[in-house]
């Protein structure tokens, strides 16, 4: 029996509802194949479509051999979490072709090149494409066949699950902007294997993509380049780092916005400093050296290099110097899983650095936080004088999202309290660590300030609030009482959470980050069931009030978040010890970012327990 | 003007350069360099609010509280001021930046970031205060200790000592000096001069630690320092403003133009003496010192042409601190069109 005859006989023995616009396609292939690009278009071509679409690319610590593989859901409902299950397989990696069948549902779709030799699987509709011969029939130089191979199930999935050819042409352009030659190469490789999948493949597949008008006015980005246009209309002034993933495309992102808007028209020249550091303790000393000096400066890294920065992030609170750490986070302890994604820096960036040491986190969840978080940590560093850690992962950072367009800053940008020469003139005195106005926050001075009383002595050591060295207890004490003051008037000018209190909750959920796409599914998932809760989302530490009272209306508080310890909940414990009980973790980490079916799963558990 | 308190050109007097009261020992080296510091700005005229003070961690690391006191100062962590002075020089390209370490501060703890200065030429005058000791831990070898050396309390060093000149010169540095405490004369034209110098003047200054290592059989000792100390070369600073002619003989002097167009005047004590912008000369010199454990001091390396990190960093002339707002954050416009190409 031959292929094409087996999946018909599937089809006409399991007749199937055809499935619209809900399901997930994975792309199973050899890292360093170039298939980015086929993913990319196939991304691209579905969201013009109107259809809501999310891409994950789940891939190794390698730079060729080892499998990777890139998820494209497509949501009718717009669910942009990922899901455990994929129903269409292009299998394009001979070594994992056997557990990618095995992990398709019955009545999936597989896609795979026609000289491999695979398992039977009589449930699933295989579609075997002839890769080399299409290859050659598509007139391609043969020196350029490897880098439009992938395109061949571009064009196959394109007549199996109606993706248009016209969309697929224009994502094209859009991603060779500008090399007409290569984008018509590659359509010329799209075409022959739609044609020959028109010809061949039968309809059998239910999986179908259908025009929709969900996606108008909507851009596509990953969150790392969200983070640095954000940073760049902050203003910022220097960016220290050291390559490490999942976070080195953020400052590639930034360098090349720096080209295209913070230059000068007259001359050409930046007015941001982009400087790779030797390591990450060069990246953030040369971030507080520029904090310092009234520039503004931030990193980024991922949590080994946390590790490193940890004793200037101590000196940054404790001398209080302005300075941003984007924190990429992937799976640790140690090197962990590199290119993996996880929300386990939460304990560690919140005390960052020995001692009573406590910083300002913010937890974007989307790309336009990740924008907006990028000026305003800016902002809130120099506001506060003080470390500012934006945690994001690799999940927001590298994958592929939807979002509504950008929201241009709706505030100036803040300096926070600095005082010039003429202030000092004014005012006759100055003391870099008295707290004038009462909320924690001293004035400070700028070096190169030209005026005999600017200057004071920074340092990490013990001082009263002249700045001059001191071991006196009481100026230990009173200081400390300051920089708590300070910390208590971050808590009100932090991003607030995002609450959602709906009639008949029977408990609340607390989530950040990226797991709140599970928690938006999930909970439509659990609306079916009758189970009802109130949601809140936390957009920073530390918690303020509102936090506290949702806490206090709700018996539970279950909290959702990418590791294993549950460091959220133990935070949320620690601030509110006497709600401790009703703070329970539903923590979990694997590697990928969480589903919404895990997410009822658990609660369910828990529920029922 | 009356004599006993005179002015400079900007107006101030040499106690408008002083610092806080030293709280480090009696005799330290590191003091009589805080003090040739302050004749120094004094002496150039330098204004003290344009002068940003770095530090590590350690007994020299405290002294830029011993000078300067209108000047903004920064004690930053051990071994890690070298990227202090990259953050704030490369936003404000107007600072004048003195960094102070120690021999711990740059030979240990420090030495990958103090490699990494040096190669980028950070503008800076670097000074090390050499004394081969671990002081404010009473008492342990550090990295320029002797090989061969015994402390109280550490027992015998076994190990070779790292040459801090050296190691500047692998790593491409612009102007590598070596002195002596017990020389301030000096100690302030090597200051003078690096404070002309465009990019990272090193300066490794021997300066003994009078409590822990100041015994005979030490090389970063008083007493060996005064008996072994071989000068290069009789060093003039000539200011650009300043017309003086130093009367040499010609063919006795090397005269180093500096970046801001003062000159050095440099007088051979012998002649075939050493060329500070010959590399290989410099790096034998060194190097047959420390086989030979000899003490020559003075300008071991200049090279003028090197252009300093601010200088290749491709950014506005203007100080980056020092641009408005609307410098910084592009227009409404630059979003949209940033929008309109992603959507």
């Amino acid at each position: 029996m031959s292929d094409t005859q087996r999946a018909e006989k599937v089809s006409s023995e399991d007749e199937q509802q055809t499935i619209i616009n809900d399901f997930q396609i994975v792309i199973a292939t050899v890292n360093g194949t170039g298939s980015q690009t086929a993913n990319t278009i196939l991304l691209r071509s579905l969201f013009r479509m109107g259809i809501p679409v999310c891409g994950k690319n789940i891939f190794p610590s390698n730079i060729q051999g080892l499998p990777t593989w890139f998820t494209v859901r497509v949501s009718k409902d717009g669910y942009v979490a990922r899901k455990g299950t994929s129903e269409v397989l292009v299998a394009m990696n001979q070594v994992t072709i056997g557990e990618d069948i095995d992990s398709l549902p019955a009545g999936g779709v597989c896609i795979y090149p026609a000289d491999w030799k695979v398992t039977e699987r009589g449930d699933i509709h295989m579609y075997p494409v002839p890769v080399k011969e299409l290859l050659k029939s598509a007139d391609v130089p043969s020196n350029l066949r490897d880098y439009v191979s992938n395109m061949v199930y571009v064009g196959t999935l394109a007549a199996l699950i109606e993706i248009e050819m016209g969309e697929i042409e224009e994502a094209l352009k859009f991603h060779f902007s500008g090399k007409t030659r290569a984008a018509e190469m590659n359509m010329m490789v799209v075409k022959a294997a739609y044609d020959w999948a028109m010809g061949h493949l039968p309809a059998a597949n239910p999986y179908r993509v259908k025009r929709l008008d969900l996606t108008k006015n909507m851009i596509m980005l990953d969150g790392n380049s969200a983070g640095a246009l954000g940073a760049i209309f902050g203003g910022v002034t220097l960016v220290a780092w050291y390559p490490i993933t999942p976070s080195t495309s953020l400052v590639d992102a930034l360098r090349e916005y720096v080209q295209d808007m913070r230059l000068d028209p007259e001359t050409g020249k930046a007015t941001c400093a982009v400087v790779q550091a030797e390591d990450e303790l060069a990246a953030i000393g040369m971030v507080i050296g520029a904090g310092w000096a009234g520039g503004r400066a931030m990193t980024a890294t991922s949590g080994p290099g946390i590790s490193l920065m940890s004793e200037f992030a101590g000196l940054s609170y404790f001398a209080e110097i302005p300075a941003v750490i984007w924190d990429v986070q992937r799976v640790g302890p140690s090197t962990g899983l590199p290119t993996r994604t996880s929300q386990g820096d939460v304990l560690s960036a919140y005390f960052l650095g020995h001692g009573d040491s406590k910083h300002i986190v913010l937890l974007p969840s989307s790309l336009k936080e990740a924008f907006e978080f990028g000026w305003r940590a800016l902002d809130l560093a120099d506001r506060f004088q003080t470390l500012v850690l934006v945690l994001s992962d690799l999940d927001l950072g590298m994958n592929s999202w939807m979002s509504e367009p950008f929201e241009y800053p709706g505030e100036p940008i803040d300096r926070g309290k600095v005082l010039t020469a003429e202030d000092l003139t004014r005012l006759g005195t100055f003391s870099r660590y008295k707290d004038v106005d009462g909320d924690g926050i001293a004035y400070r001075t700028l070096p190169g300030t030209k005026h005999p009383l600017a200057a004071y002595f920074t340092r990490g050591t013990g001082h009263d609030e002249h700045a001059i060295y001191s071991e006196r207890p009481e100026h230990w004490v009173a200081n400390t009482e300051r920089l708590n003051r300070k910390f208590d008037t971050a808590r009100s000018a932090v991003p607030a959470p995002v609450i959602d209190e709906v009639e008949g909750a029977q408990f609340g959920v607390i989530a950040y980050g990226t797991t709140h796409p599970a928690v938006v599914e999930g909970r439509d998932l659990l609306r079916r069931k009758d189970i009802e809760f109130d949601y809140l989302r936390l957009r920073a530490l530390p918690p303020g009030d509102d936090v506290r009272k949702f806490i206090e209306k709700h018996l539970r508080c279950y909290v959702f978040e990418n590791n294993s310890d549950g460091q959220m909940a133990k935070i949320l414990q620690t601030e509110y010890p006497e709600l401790a009980p009703r703070i329970i973790s539903l923590a979990h980490l694997d590697g990928l970012p969480l589903t919404a079916d895990r997410l009822v799963t658990l609660l369910l558990q828990k529920e029922n327990a | 003007m009356a004599s006993s308190v005179r002015e400079n050109e900007i107006g101030l007097e040499r106690g408008d350069y002083a610092g806080r009261p030293t709280t480090l020992c009696k005799g330290c080296g590191h003091n009589s360099i805080s003090n040739q510091i302050i004749s120094v700005a004094y002496d150039m005229s330098i204004d003290p609010t344009r002068v940003v003070k770095l530090s590590g961690i350690g007994c020299s690391s405290k002294s830029p509280a011993y000078f300067m006191s209108r000047s903004h100062g920064f004690n930053a962590l051990h071994g890690r001021m070298p990227a202090v002075a990259t953050g704030a020089t490369t936003v404000n390209k107007d600072l004048i930046a003195i960094g102070v370490s120690g021999d711990g501060d740059t030979g240990s703890i420090g030495l990958g970031q103090f490699k990494h200065m040096v190669r980028r030429n950070i503008p800076v005058v670097y000074i090390v205060e050499n004394n081969g000791v671990y002081a404010l831990t009473k008492g342990q070898f550090s990295a320029t200790a002797d090989q061969g050396q015994q402390l109280k309390y550490a027992g015998v060093n076994e190990l070779p000592p790292i040459d801090i000149c050296l190691e500047a010169i692998a790593a491409e540095a612009s102007f590598v000096a070596r002195s002596f405490a017990g020389d301030p004369g000096q100690v302030r034209e090597l200051l003078k001069a690096a404070l002309s110098h465009r990019g990272t003047a090193v300066l490794d200054i021997i300066s003994p630690c009078v409590t822990f290592n100041n015994h005979e059989t030490s090389t970063k000792s008083y007493p060996w320092g005064k008996q072994h100390q071989e000068v290069l070369q009789d060093i003039t600073y000539v200011p650009y403003a300043d017309p003086i002619m130093v009367d040499y003989s010609a063919g006795a002097v090397i005269v180093v133009e500096m970046h801001d167009r003062s000159h050095l005047w440099l007088k051979k004590i012998e002649p075939g003496s050493h060329d500070p912008t010959n590399k290989i000369a410099s790096l034998t010199l060194l190097e047959e010192s420390r086989e030979k454990n000899l003490f020559p001091t003075g300008l071991i390396y200049v090279d003028e042409d090197r252009p300093a990190f601010n200088e290749v960093s491709h950014l506005v002339d203007e100080p980056l601190v020092s641009l408005p707002d609307e410098k910084l954050r592009p227009p409404r416009e630059a979003l949209e069109q940033v929008i309109a190409k992603l959507s």
